[in-house]
């Protein structure tokens, strides 16, 4: 049977009919719309390299299924920089090596923007890695990561303190 | 492939040398936005996928395969099995040369360990080849399966490692014991573990006629390359691979495994491109792992805490079709001045796949039960375990009595010791709490790695706009080939590095030889700052034998290249850039090969490793037995930094990897069926950020000039070995309880 | 994964009647299910998708004071609802203890309780297993099982019912709301999950086409908020299910527990409730001794089911442990590691 579905992946709305409702958003992402950024490590739910943000919230796309999603907005790390500005959270994880071989990272950073947006960990480094173990990291690269997601948050914090001021 | 498009950002800062510039990644922009391209993010027109079925028994033979029903599933094109493949060239039992591993590619039905490729199901879509393996149902006849360090005749293997001898022995053991005051004989257990880069291996394969074109992660590009050829009986040179990033190896992508093999076949089966990915589960047999090991450490000191003698041995297993031994008792050849030191090694054979090296193999093993052996002793001592360690430090190398090339280790001892506040650690365990009440302990472990060096072989080329060029088939599986081997490629042309276009990562390239062995970056790099050498010399000759230039009559040693010009050494008034001298000459530009090798003559002369000291501290909570690490602090000396940035990065990797051997990895094997039973990432736990406390490392200055031109000696296994020791150390001085078995499980605590 | 029928269902009635027919289980955000169907464990030939359902996704508070939870409702938003999270904060610091922050955004309040077990054996499909395959054996029984139960097991099934959320919940006398063939029903959550006996297939007391629309927390449940704690030892600082968890709250009147709750997680086919440990407390000073006692009381008929004799006494240290820090009061803010015993590893070192 096929499914008609819409879907809004990083601003742009795309139209599909679905020949198979097992296809999962990371393989839909992946396989079908070339999106390839997206990564997948595990397909379980247990590493985190597939995360992106489903209206507005990071999740593990390797569980949620296409057809179940029809009408979401998806942002993943393609649509993260504009054209060549990095987004904070981008640079950062550059500026501290919070990657290696960068397998994970896309998870990582739709993670870290996730999670900023999810106000709960603010700048405190043992919220941040409670907030962030969702996301494995073969290599190693945590101590970089969290001090990206500071720098990145305490970013943030400055520009809204300058907004409201 | 497109180039790709590299970039240091934020932009570098560049005072002379690129060498020991702390860069950023030049291919950081390129994976913060997801546009670095890994093995299964192609996708060539009409590409099929392959999955394959796996067994789910230990030992056996497949009797039957419902070939048909997954046939019948929409969008299943075929089904590989043992009798419908395409033919190999040689047998792939054959082991043609020792970097060869026999490998399980459909040539008959038997079943020789858990999660072994028994069929490939090819398919239009994905979920169609996914669930068309599922539906093969396969049956089988089952064996017993063997499982386990004492499942059946130990037997010396002929070589441990890679070409190790099993057993090494330096003056008389048993007399050092017989003589000893204090003796320790410890049995120490270490599991199976598996690699688990972050990247499932993954190939896409497109054949062309007899041209292949290979979208693969690989740590090993001309290895790979000449076991396809081999394999498919094809010329080398029909061979494209692409491997410009690894998202991650760990030894697990060094040698051409079965599945690859198994995605080539399924495209030639099919006669189109197939992209072939292993499931997780499916990493947990065919594409090695480190084995477990049981070993038994027996250490005499005498009354002033002098070592006496030290005897290492160790129990492992391999498979029951092929050889690789974990050479873990060979950790205790270099570290303590025992003067009676026996190394030896025996194994079984099980049901499992090949073990194969794993980042620090045989170190990382041997060094935790080394290191805590250590630390009993110095308890039994009543000793500090660091002044113990002093006391016994080895001048010259314990089991050779060659003299180091260069050793930094007591520097190492010290400025980790002060940063980490060692000093005020209580002898006695189980004396400190904080003030939540957890128990608070302090350990520490040596590092050891060696500094090895393979063969390898780059070009240079410089071109008449001024710039330059290098190309080696060399692999970043996240070491940060892309950043440090453009540096030296630089500092080898003279040039700024973004004036250098550096090629790696395909297998047209010169052989880069393996990224193993912590040797890629001093072996690549010896090679390319040999050919930068070399194409310099060749612009030299340009410019001295001509009269018109400025150079003219300085003689190829009299000059010296920076920043794009050639300048004379006695004179730096008269220089000339690379342009004029290739302009006068009327050439476009000039090219040179180098190499980079081992040294035999200062091999035979001396002892080379790197070294460190790794100092831990743990919390753990005195009733329920929960762990923590909170604290490390590792301090490594491995000779010339190229960039502190990503040496840091290494090191930190290698620390979390020894936290992770002491407290979380092991792969739970059934004792019947022989089936790994946490064959995922959920149930085989590896650290998450939680797990992670600040890390602190300081790299020491270390100048070796034996190691290679560079005096590089490599980073990437170091921080396992020590840090491991170190956690259980701690753990043992925050609890009083002597965890020999890894990893250190709750329930130790509790009794 | 098998190929499936995909039904979205526009009402609750459509959806029962979906999901009644043989062959047919419902999908909630599948961080379970899928798991469950890509491990070829589940194979269901259709999927009545409820997460576009109208009206299961609130937060409310009932004129009596009961709090109802919509079971669409995502375990985080539950976790970060301050008003919830001030009333029951045990059952908040289970939340966010659980999985990792992006499954915990996806996974649903009816989910999470009809979870299934983790137990390895169960997930291998060349083991046997009763809980999968009815009447086919139990390989976990004379396997590897340190983590499985040491409660209300039998020779047919020894595994453990893997929620954090469940055991406060538990502990709090839940309901659940269920809409069934025949209407709508409650049943105490105590109640929902069932021991293996000799049935080990059925997890739970539902019947076929049996949705569960909401959690109910009574009235009564508010009284614990201010010594209300969940603690969960594990083998990972985070991402790791428990070994063993406790949930524990009391009211104190005048230094005296008025009441007691407790609840174990980890230990069996369901989260327990030791009652007669409850009983031990009401009226006494909360002291160690006391917490002891209900300690030995709550794991008196726990029995190893393998090589897990130690959970037995990890379970009656973190016993004593969650009724220590519930009477120590709730914390102003869940700690940064929720619910972990190390959750104050920045402290400063005393030395003894
Ligand atoms: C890696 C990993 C780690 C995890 N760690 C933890 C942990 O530490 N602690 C913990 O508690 N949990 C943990 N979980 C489990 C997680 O909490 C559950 O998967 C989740 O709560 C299930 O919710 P869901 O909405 O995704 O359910 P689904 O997967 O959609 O459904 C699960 C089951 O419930 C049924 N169902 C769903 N909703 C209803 C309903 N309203 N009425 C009737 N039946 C329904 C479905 O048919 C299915 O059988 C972990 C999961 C993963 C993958
Ligand atoms: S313990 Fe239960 S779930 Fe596990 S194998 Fe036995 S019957 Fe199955
Ligand atoms: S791929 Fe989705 S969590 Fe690992
Ligand atoms: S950078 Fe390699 S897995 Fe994280």
């Amino acid at each position: 049977m096929n499914h008609s579905i819409s879907l809004t992946v990083n601003g742009a709305r795309r139209d599909f009919v679905l020949d198979d409702p097992r296809v999962t958003l990371l393989d839909l992402l992946r396989e079908r719309l070339h999106l390839t950024g997206t990564k997948k490590g595990c397909d379980r739910g247990q590493c985190g390299a597939c995360t992106i943000l489903v209206d507005g919230k990071r999740i593990n796309s390797c569980f949620a299924l296409a057809i179940s999603h029809d009408g979401a907005d998806i942002l993943t790390i393609e649509g993260v920089a504009r054209g060549d500005q990095l987004h904070p959270v981008q640079a950062a994880f550059i500026a501290h090596d919070g990657f290696q071989c960068g397998f994970c990272t896309p998870g990582q950073i739709m993670s870290a923007i996730g999670m900023m947006q999810e106000a709960q960990a603010g700048n405190d480094p043992e919220r941040i890695r409670e907030c962030m173990s969702g996301n494995l990291c073969r290599c190693g690269a945590y101590a970089g990561i969290v001090d990206a997601v500071l720098e990145a948050q305490a970013g943030a914090d400055e520009s809204s303190q300058r907004r409201s001021a | 492939m497109p180039e790709l498009n590299l970039t240091s950002a934020p932009a570098h800062l560049r005072h002379g040398s690129s060498i020991g510039q702390p860069l950023t990644r030049r291919d950081g922009v390129l994976k913060v936005k997801g546009q670095a391209t890994y093995a299964a993010d192609n996708h060539p027109p009409g590409m099929l996928f392959a999955v394959m079925a796996v067994s789910s028994i230990a030992h056996g033979r497949v009797t039957s395969l419902d070939v048909a029903a997954a046939k019948r599933h929409p969008g299943v094109v075929d089904v590989m099995t043992p009798d419908h493949k395409p033919q190999l060239a040689i047998d792939p039992e054959i082991k043609t040369n020792p970097f060869v591993f026999r490998m399980e590619v459909l040539q008959n039905k038997e079943v020789r360990y858990a999660n072994q490729p028994i069929a490939v199901v090819i398919a239009e879509t994905l979920e169609a080849a996914t669930e068309g393996a599922v539906l093969l149902a396969p049956r089988y006849e089952t064996l017993p399966a063997l499982v386990g360090l004492d499942a059946g005749e130990s037997f010396v293997p002929p070589v441990v490692g890679v070409g190790n001898p099993t057993e090494n022995h330096r003056g008389d053991v048993e007399a050092g014991l017989a003589s000893a005051d204090k003796k320790i004989d410890a049995i120490y257990e270490t599991p199976p573990q598996y690699h688990n880069a972050m990247e499932p291996h993954a190939i896409v394969a497109h054949w062309d006629g007899d041209n292949l074109s290979v979208d693969m992660p690989t740590q090993g590009l001309m290895l790979s390359l000449g076991r396809i050829a081999e394999l498919f009986g094809i010329a080398p040179d029909k061979i494209h691979i692409r491997s410009p990033f690894l998202g991650g190896g760990f030894g697990s992508k060094g040698l051409m495994a079965g599945p690859p093999v198994l995605g080539l076949m399924a495209a030639k089966l099919v006669g189109k491109p197939v992209k072939l990915v292993l499931r997780r589960e499916q990493m947990y047999g065919p594409v090695g792992h480190r084995a477990p090991t049981r070993q038994r450490l027996r250490i005499g000191a005498d009354g002033e805490g002098r070592l006496t003698a030290l005897d290492h041995h160790a129990r492992t297993v391999s498979s029951t079709f092929d050889d690789f031994y974990e050479p873990a008792a060979d950790a205790s050849h270099t570290l303590y001045a025992a003067p009676a030191i026996r190394t030896s090694h025996d194994a079984v054979r099980v049901n499992t796949g090949t073990p194969l090296f794993m980042r620090a193999p045989g170190e990382a093993t041997g060094s935790i039960a080394l290191e805590s052996a250590i630390d009993e002793m110095a308890w039994a001592c009543g000793m500090d375990p660091l002044a113990f360690r002093l006391k016994n430090y080895a001048e010259v190398e314990p089991i050779t009595g060659k003299p180091f090339s260069s050793k930094a280790l007591r520097a190492c001892y010290d400025q980790g010791a002060a940063r980490f506040g060692w000093a005020k650690r209580s002898l006695q365990p189980r004396q400190v709490r904080d003030d939540a009440g957890l128990l608070v302990g302090w350990g520490m472990g040596t590092a050891t790695f060696p500094a090895l060096m393979f063969q390898a072989e780059a070009r240079a080329a410089i071109r008449r706009d001024g710039t330059g060029a290098m190309e080696i088939g060399a692999h970043d599986m996240g070491q940060g080939a892309w950043t440090a081997l453009a540096q030296i490629a630089a500092d080898a042309v003279g040039l700024d590095i973004d004036r250098v276009t550096f090629k790696a990562g395909t297998s047209d390239l010169p052989d880069a030889g393996i990224a193993g062995g912590s040797a890629h970056t001093a072996t690549a790099g010896a090679a390319i700052h040999s050919a930068g050498a070399a194409v310099i010399a060749k612009l030299a000759d340009l410019a001295t034998n001509d009269e018109r230039s400025p150079l003219f009559g300085a003689g190829n040693a009299g000059v010296i290249a920076r920043d794009g010009r050639l300048i004379r050494r006695d004179d730096e008034s008269r220089s000339e850039s690379y342009t004029e001298i290739l302009a006068r000459a009327g050439v476009a530009e000039v090219e040179a090969r180098g190499t980079g090798a081992p040294n035999p003559a200062a091999m035979e002369e001396y002892a080379m490793h790197a070294h460190g000291a790794v100092f831990a501290e743990v919390k753990v909570d005195p009733e329920l037995g929960q762990i923590r690490v909170t604290r490390m602090v590792g301090a490594f000396a491995a000779g010339r930094i190229v960039n502190p940035h990503l040496v840091k990065s290494q090191l930190f990797g290698g620390m979390i990897w020894g936290m992770s051997f002491a407290l979380h990895e092991e792969a739970i094997t059934d004792r019947r069926s022989g089936r790994i039973m946490n064959a995922n990432l959920g149930e085989y736990h590896i650290p998450v950020n939680a797990d992670v406390p600040p890390l602190d490392v300081i790299t020491v200055e270390e100048h070796d000039p034996h190691v290679n031109a560079l005096g590089i000696k490599g980073v990437g296994e170091i921080g396992i070995t020590g840090s491991a020791g170190a956690v259980a150390n701690a753990v043992w001085h925050a609890t009083g309880v002597r965890v020999r078995h890894f990893p250190i499980r709750i329930e130790e605590l509790l009794k | 994964m098998k190929q499936f029928d995909y039904v979205r269902p526009a009402t609750v009635a459509e959806a029962v009647a979906a999901a009644a027919q043989p062959g047919a289980t419902y999908l909630a955000a599948g961080t379970n299910l899928l798991d469950l169907m890509k491990g070829n464990i589940s194979r269901p030939d259709r999927l009545v998708d409820v997460t576009h359902l109208d009206g299961l996704d609130q937060i409310e508070t009932l004129a009596d004071g009961s709090m109802r939870i919509g079971a669409l409702v995502s375990n985080a938003d539950l976790a970060h609802d301050a008003n919830f999270a001030k009333s029951y904060p045990a059952v908040a610091e289970a939340l966010l203890s659980g999985a990792s922050a992006q499954l915990r955004n996806a996974a649903s309040v009816g989910g999470n309780l009809l979870q299934r077990t983790r137990c390895a054996y169960f997930y291998d499909t060349a083991s046997r297993c009763n809980k999968r395959e009815a009447g086919s054996g139990c390989d976990a029984r004379d396997g590897e099982n340190r983590t499985h139960a040491v409660l209300g097991w039998s020779e047919n099934c020894i595994a453990t019912h893997p929620s954090d959320f469940c055991v406060p919940l538990v502990a709090l006398d839940a309901i659940v709301e269920i809409e069934g063939r025949n209407g709508r029903r409650e049943i105490a959550l105590d109640e929902l999950h069932r021991l293996p006996g000799n049935a080990p297939e059925r997890d739970s007391v539902l019947e076929p086409g049996d949705l569960v629309v909401a959690v109910r927390l009574p009235p009564a449940a508010r009284g614990f908020a201010a010594h209300a704690r969940y603690l969960k030892v594990r083998e990972r600082t985070s991402y790791a299910f428990a070994i063993v968890s406790a949930a524990a709250a009391l009211r104190i009147e005048n230094g005296k527990i008025a009441e007691a709750r407790l609840a174990l997680g980890g230990v069996a086919a369901k989260p327990w409730r030791p009652r007669a440990a409850e009983d031990v407390l009401r009226g006494v000073a909360p002291t160690t001794d006391a917490f002891q006692e209900a300690a030995r009381r709550a794991l008196t008929e726990a029995k190893p089911s393998g090589d897990n004799a130690y959970k037995i006494e990890l379970a009656r240290r973190i016993v004593v442990r969650a009724l220590t820090l519930a009477a120590a009061g709730t914390p102003a803010r869940i700690p940064a590691l929720p619910a972990s015993p190390l959750a104050s590893t920045s402290g400063a070192i005393i030395h003894a």
